[in-house]
């Protein structure tokens, strides 16, 4: 009887211990080969005016204005379908093809029904379609529909990067080890970013389709674990001074913060002049957005910039 | 304004817009450090036109030379001034003329909404001041916005418009989301019904180079001028020029 409730015991204790081992395993960051990569600065800038005339012509620089394009994923559900029609109606026409995936099929709006409920395999099956239907496209956006995004500076960020480098780019988060990029302000991949995350989706010891370990990890820190294992880095998306382009609260909330912060600079202390993306904002103040960004503006000022993008065809709010 | 206003709102207005008129002057019942200019009034809504009168009376004695056009401007409005430079460079301030969002009840020329701020002419401003003094205008009535519009009208200063060449609005008396907003519900709400001008909701609502917006809050303003002269598109070749 003795023997054999040491033997239980043992085995409880066996047991147990490999539980544990395994969960910690299951939330152990793979350390990366980072001899091999040499990519990693976690700030992306876009470049600066004197850099732009330095490096490039007027002529090449046109030219990679028009190759820079960008593919808008968006993800959306019938249950915020207020949402997903106000994107339609504002901000995803600047991208040069605007893809949303739904959960499930809507009558009221067409979208790519991934018929997935999990938010993880469904943002997994949408990377894939856009990766097997991208054409010429070399840039990839991943947003919500709350998030409102300005195609126009994301592209000025990106004019100089090289698609054919992984880059992965967005507002950096830290969560114990891992640095990813938040999901709500939204994500910049790169051609060979994308191409390297769709090979590593074959790999169920390194990106499980399920998700990893006793408990889930959101999309967004899932989605950096599989890039790292590629040897991708999150990187944080700054203006030349320093500040955050990719946004996960509203213009109002910053700008409340800014107030007490600030309160002799207010705007200038609160958020950049070419922010890309805000995040949380009511389908109202994604139309004021709209107006405020693309129309209003004192008479008079002029900026020579050395790039022109032109209003989208068949629009009326921008 | 009024005191109990300077903390809450006025300093915003000092902090944001005032700072790109040539000239503010912030109007109350009571002298301050603001610094305010104090006025034989006291505060309310029933006594808002007496302070407009005795506002506009104190500028003619100590300020008429100084500038050709005087705005009013509540400490909830928000302005862009160079847009408000815009629409007046067309028009001579020696005319009797005044600017605003124009409604059209109450007095046949119609009259400019008071909280969307309207400005007048050093004309305007000289017949409203002869208005009072020979009794041609008197305090009929404590509505400040339609009961200057009706003294405009008997002293012969005209109701301009103030529409930009495309005929969207500049002057609006309400914040940019009760405007541009496509679909409200019908039926119309009830601030569309005082318009002169027609078509006025959805993008087709206010012009890019808007001069106001009214029921603005202290963050608001922030927002407004981080809208306007900071965040902007880059590269943008706008649609409107």
């Amino acid at each position: 009887m003795l023997s054999e409730g040491s033997s239980f015991m043992k085995g409880m204790v066996m047991g147990g211990l490999f539980c544990l081992l395994l969960s910690l395993l299951g939330t152990f960051s793979p350390i990366s080969d980072s001899k091999t990569d040499s990519h990693h600065h976690h700030h992306v800038k876009a470049a600066s005016k004197e850099e732009l005339s330095r490096r490039f012509s007027d002529s090449q620089v046109q030219e990679l204005n028009n190759q820079v394009q960008v593919y808008c994923v968006i993800m959306v559900q019938p249950k915020t379908l207020i949402y997903w029609a106000t994107v339609i109606e504002t901000w995803s026409k600047h991208c040069d093809k605007a893809e949303f995936y739904t959960s499930e099929s809507s009558k009221a709006l067409e979208a790519i029904d991934l018929k997935e409920n999990d938010d993880w395999a469904r943002l997994r099956k949408a990377l894939k379609h856009a990766y097997e239907n991208a054409g010429d496209m070399r840039w990839f956006f991943v947003a919500q529909p709350t998030t409102f995004a300005i195609i126009e500076n994301l592209k000025y960020l990106i004019l100089t990067k090289d698609p054919d480098e992984p880059f992965y780019l967005g507002k950096t988060m830290k969560s114990g080890e891992l640095d990813y990029v938040a999901y709500d302000s939204g994500i910049v991949l790169s051609y060979e970013a994308l191409k390297r995350l769709i090979n590593v989706f074959q790999d169920e010891s390194k990106c499980p389709e399920k998700g990893r370990a006793l408990w889930k990890l959101s999309e967004d820190k899932q989605l950096a674990v599989c890039l790292k294992y590629t040897g991708v880095f999150a990187e944080n998306g700054e203006d030349a001074h320093g500040k955050g382009l990719f946004n996960s609260r509203t213009v109002d909330s910053l700008i409340a913060d800014s107030i007490k912060e600030n309160p002799n600079d207010v705007v200038e202390g609160c958020c950049s002049d070419l922010a890309v993306t805000f995040s949380g904002m009511s389908p109202n103040q994604m139309h004021v957005m709209m107006f405020g960004v693309y129309r209003l503006r004192p008479y008079g000022h002029d900026f020579h910039d050395s790039l022109v993008f032109y209003p989208p065809e068949g629009s009326d709010n921008d | 304004t009024a005191p109990k206003n300077l903390e809450s709102r006025t300093r915003h207005v000092r902090e944001t817009w005032a700072k790109h008129c040539f000239k503010t002057l912030y109007m109350s019942s009571a002298k301050s450090d603001f610094p305010t200019v104090g006025l034989n009034v006291s505060e309310g809504r029933d006594n808002l036109y007496w302070k407009t009168i005795r506002a506009l009376q104190h500028i003619h004695q100590h300020h008429l030379d100084e500038v050709d056009w005087f705005l009013k401007a509540d400490d909830d409005t928000y302005v862009i001034v160079e847009n408000l430079n815009y629409v007046l460079s067309k028009h001579d301030p020696e005319r009797p003329v005044y600017f605003g969002r124009r409604f059209a009840p109450f007095v046949s020329q119609g009259y400019m909404s008071g909280g969307a701020g309207y400005v007048l002419s050093k004309e305007a401003l000289r017949r409203f001041i002869e208005g009072f003094t020979t009794g041609k205008c008197t305090h009929f009535s404590p509505i400040e916005d339609m009961a200057l519009g009706k003294c405009m009208e008997t002293m012969k200063v005209e109701a301009g418009d103030s529409r930009d060449v495309i005929g969207r609005q500049t002057f609006h008396p309400f914040p940019p989301e009760n405007y541009v907003v496509p679909q409200l519900p019908r039926p119309q709400p009830w601030f569309l019904n005082y318009e002169y001008y027609k078509r006025l909701q959805g993008p087709g609502c206010c012009s890019d180079f808007a001069v106001s917006f009214h029921y603005i809050t202290a963050v608001q303003m922030y927002v407004l001028e981080y809208l306007t002269y900071h965040l902007r598109p880059y590269g943008y070749k706008y649609r409107f020029n």
